[in-house]
């Protein structure tokens, strides 16, 4: 059953952000980041923690999952280390996920080379 | 000797004759339907090189080569090359050019650069100042959604109204010599900026240009739209064709019947999946090149307005939420003796 929630509720995610590419002339990068807000507020105002606890993956892979998690992470630093924590917590909670993507980005490009679309 | 005519136009007294052309292009170009009018249809996209740009450069030089090839001349008999391409300070034209060691003048037209060259081409050899130049025109698709949209291993979705950036370059020879097709003259156009802020709806950004310069030509000669047999326009699309029509019909010409758009021709909108058509600088070039001056060398036509469109966009401009404003250049090719 958990394997079906979390396809449900990242589908609707990702149907979601599909709407805003066909229907609205947002570019890519500003649905993205809207989702990566979205996601921020969802946790501030205390919804997206439950989601998450629901769908797992399915709430925390799309990239408002990662919006989430910046807000969980200044809010934890903010706790306990105070105003500082504002700036070390995003970061420091978002670092394993943004030096991933750059790590396998760079060994994949020792492997593929861009194509031409067809 | 007055060849000024109107308010934006030339009518050259000794027209200057397009001596020869090249059409060089990639794979998908290759696959559509003006397949048969292209010189040289490469399979790689890089052309054996390591990167579009460099690629893009290959496909300026090959172009040039071999339209100089087929004019019979040697290359130290042209006097000026006139080239330009969608890439930040014309890197394409540059590298594709260095070794030719012609004088260069280097355009930025945007898409409408085939057209910008051809003009100022034919000015500069119906002005007595050289006998023969050369002009070049190129887009990649790469290179092109590289810098102005996204790196193709972003694997961005496209919308519909979408154009495909041509993979392609065309080259032209002209001269003061007695050619089958000549250049009668030129309307040069102005900036016409609408406030279109979509950079995936060119067509719209660029239509209001082409009706602007279309309808001045018109104007200036004192002529119908069915003095033409073709009316031809670079890379509105569908999209922008059906713009260009209505703002024409408002002002009083009807071009439907004469109206055609490389971006349309080029490819096959259903097998090929573009979307809204081609576009770029080797969109009209590689078109003119290789189908419309084939259609006039057999005489099928005899009079057409190429209008090559380009939108006057700087990814700097774009992000800073400036509009795209468009340009158009009409030139007017006609056979020898109509």
């Amino acid at each position: 059953m958990n394997y079906i929630w979390a396809f449900i509720i990242g589908g609707i995610i990702c149907v979601l952000s599909q709407i805003l590419m066909d229907t609205t002339k947002m570019l890519p990068g500003r649905v993205m980041v809207t989702l990566v807000c979205t996601g921020a507020v969802l946790g501030a105002i205390g919804l997206y923690e439950p989601l998450l606890e629901f769908a797992g993956g399915g709430a925390a892979v799309p990239l408002t999952g990662f919006g989430y998690n910046l807000w969980k992470g200044i809010k934890e630093a903010v706790d306990s280390d105070g105003f500082i924590g504002l700036f070390r917590g995003g970061f420091k909670m978002a670092a394993v996920g943004t030096s991933s993507a750059l790590i396998f980005s760079y060994i994949a490009s020792w492997i593929f080379q861009p194509k031409m679309k067809r | 000797m007055q060849q000024m005519i109107g308010k934006q136009s030339i009518e050259f007294t000794n027209p200057p004759g397009i001596l020869s052309a090249a059409s060089v292009v990639g794979k998908k170009e290759g696959e559509g339907p003006l397949r048969d009018y292209f010189d040289v249809i490469y399979e790689d996209p890089t052309l054996g090189k390591d990167s579009w740009e460099e690629g893009e450069s290959e496909l300026v030089h090959q172009a040039c080569l071999k339209a100089i090839e087929k004019s019979g001349l040697k290359k130290e008999e042209i006097r000026y090359v006139f080239a330009g391409d969608l890439l930040g300070q014309l890197i394409a034209s540059t590298f594709g050019l260095k070794d030719l060691d012609i004088p260069l003048f280097g355009l930025y037209g945007a898409c409408s650069t085939a057209g910008e060259g051809l003009a100022l081409g034919a000015m500069t050899v119906a002005g007595g100042y050289a006998d023969q130049v050369l002009t070049v025109a190129s887009s990649h698709f790469g290179s092109a959604e590289k810098q102005f949209r996204f790196p193709l291993e972003y694997g961005n979705q496209r919308p519909l109204s979408a154009t495909w950036t041509v993979t392609g370059s065309g080259a032209f020879v002209l001269s003061g010599k007695k050619c089958e097709v000549v250049i009668r003259g030129i309307t040069t156009g102005t900036i016409v900026d609408y406030g279109i802020r979509d950079s995936m709806n060119m067509g719209a950004a660029m239509a209001p240009a082409a009706a602007a310069v279309i309808y001045q030509n018109l104007q200036d000669y004192r002529i119908e739209p069915g003095y033409y047999d073709r009316i031809i326009t670079g890379d509105l699309g569908k999209v922008g064709k059906g713009i260009l029509i209505k703002l024409l019909n408002d002002n009083g010409y009807d071009i439907m019947e004469q109206h055609m758009d490389c971006g349309i021709e080029i490819y096959d909108n259903q097998e090929q999946d573009t979307h809204s058509g081609g576009s770029g600088c080797g969109c009209s070039a590689v078109t003119l090149a290789g189908l419309i001056l084939d259609k006039l060398k057999s005489r099928e036509w005899n009079r057409v307005l190429f209008v090559p469109t380009g939108a006057l966009l700087s990814t700097v401009s774009f992000n800073e939420g400036q509009s795209v404003p468009g340009i158009a250049h009409g030139i007017m090719i006609e056979t020898r003796g109509v």
